[in-house]
């Protein structure tokens, strides 16, 4: 057990490192963010909107923004290196490693967003704390879904198209549920009002990532 | 032995499947404003979601079934399964939304279980795709049936939890009642129980069929690589 942890902190951290090298990937990512924020801000020409349009632009924008920054996670390497990799690691570490490395990312993408979303849009949240539990699910939720589907999809030659067409469906009862959580927080509703809705969403978490954690070996092989 | 064995579940699917269509139309249904001889549709609508569940849940356990031993066997069933679940599905669509134009007064309504079915059927039509973007056949064959697995896993809460988190159109949520306040002398349920058995059955007929099929012109293009 022990060496799985230490398989998957070292995985971890070559993602680090790799990104750290080579930068443009989440340098582009925020830009990416800035600018469809500044697309929706511009197009809508509002200041500030109201809370449901708030509320669904800043999810689809995460929504686009993982989809993107997370469909490379199996692309940019060769494949020549992930046969490397299969001799010195389980792929339970490499998934699970990859599942954490795209959370943080996602984490981080989440906060840039939420930060050029307050800064253009306003910010109309009333509950801090639950809209930012709710990011976390949502960074872990995104993450461990889309982490699966990119893997699913590298193995084919069109991938990027293939990653939406597998991913959005996927996706939509989690998205469905972390909006409501939004709006709910957005509103300054009880927080009893949202425990189902989060039970739901931890549940579908859980879920996807036992999923994810049995399925990928066989994923791998091939 | 095995012929008679094939020959008696097959004819039980038609007898119930003739109650299903005769005293569906037939029986007496009690009287409910709005509804009206529409509660009939529960004997069509309804058990079309059972049938695809059940039938992509027999789907997954094909692709289980796959990954444990990679025989195209169990490959062709986990594909005719999930067709025969789409099948049920657009079936179980178009029959809902029918009904709902004349109850609910529009097509589409944009309720939630609706709309998860539909989301439902997008994720299957992926899976369609998916399989014809692979050239290599064993490659094909696994990476279908992992996604199939991830995405039923997927498609459970979608159906089953999601819609039961808002409120409803349908009979039974949101305040309106269920078809257990209506049928007290258990008129509905007499042809419902059997309704659902029925179209589940003939479901596995048309896999059974289409999988056989499938099976023999793979038997014959094997032979076809040989002569």
């Amino acid at each position: 057990m022990s060496s799985f942890f230490s398989e998957v902190t070292t995985l971890v951290r070559k993602e680090f490192v790799l990104e750290w090298r080579q930068k443009y990937a989440i340098n582009g990512i925020i830009l990416y963010v800035v600018s469809t924020v500044f697309v929706c801000y511009l197009s809508f020409n509002l200041r500030i909107p109201d809370g449901i349009t708030w509320n669904a632009l800043f999810w689809i924008i995460l929504l686009f923004g993982a989809l993107n920054a997370v469909s490379k996670s199996f692309q940019q390497e060769r494949d020549g290196r992930h046969f490397f990799y299969y001799q010195l690691v389980s792929p339970e570490a490499i998934i699970v490693s990859k599942i954490i490395y795209n959370s943080l990312l996602m984490l981080f993408i989440s906060f840039a967003g939420l930060f050029v979303f307050s800064l253009v849009l306003g910010n109309p949240v009333q509950d801090h704390f639950l809209f930012i539990v709710n990011l976390f699910l949502g960074a872990l939720g995104f993450s461990s879904t889309f982490t699966m589907i990119s893997g699913i999809a590298s193995k084919s030659t069109n991938s990027s198209t293939l990653m939406s067409v597998l991913g959005l469906p996927v996706i939509i009862p989690m998205l469905l549920m972390l909006i409501k959580v939004s709006k709910n927080a957005m509103d300054g509703l009880q927080r009893n009002v949202s425990y189902d809705e989060i039970i739901t969403i931890f549940a579908i978490n859980t879920i996807i990532l036992t999923v994810s954690i049995i399925l990928f070996p066989y994923l791998w092989r091939s | 032995m095995k012929q008679i064995k094939g020959f008696y579940w097959k004819l039980i699917t038609v007898i119930l499947l003739l109650f299903t269509v005769i005293g569906g139309l037939l029986f007496e249904v009690p009287r409910l404003n709005i509804l009206n001889e529409t509660v009939r549709n529960l004997y069509f609508h309804v058990p079309m979601w059972f049938g695809m569940t059940v039938i992509l849940g027999a789907s997954v356990f094909y692709s289980v079934k796959y990954l444990q031993n990679p025989l195209s066997k169990y490959d062709i069933l986990a594909v005719e399964c999930a067709n025969v679940g789409i099948l049920f599905g657009i079936l179980g669509m178009i029959s809902g939304m029918v009904w709902a134009q004349f109850t609910w007064g529009s097509y589409w309504s944009g309720d939630p279980k609706q709309n998860a079915a539909a989301v439902g059927l997008l994720i299957y039509f992926a899976y369609s795709i998916l399989r014809g973007l692979f050239q290599d056949e064993s490659q094909r064959n696994r990476i279908s049936a992992i996604y199939n697995i991830f995405a039923y896993a997927t498609f459970i809460p979608l159906i089953f939890i999601l819609p039961r988190l808002t409120d409803s159109l349908h009979p039974g949520n949101g305040g309106n009642p269920g078809f257990n306040a209506y049928d007290l002398d258990s008129k509905l349920r007499l042809v419902f129980y059997p309704a659902v058995i029925a179209w589940i059955m003939l479901g596995g007929w048309i896999v059974n069929v289409r999988a056989r099929l499938r099976m023999a012109q793979q038997k014959l293009e094997d032979l076809d690589i040989y002569l």
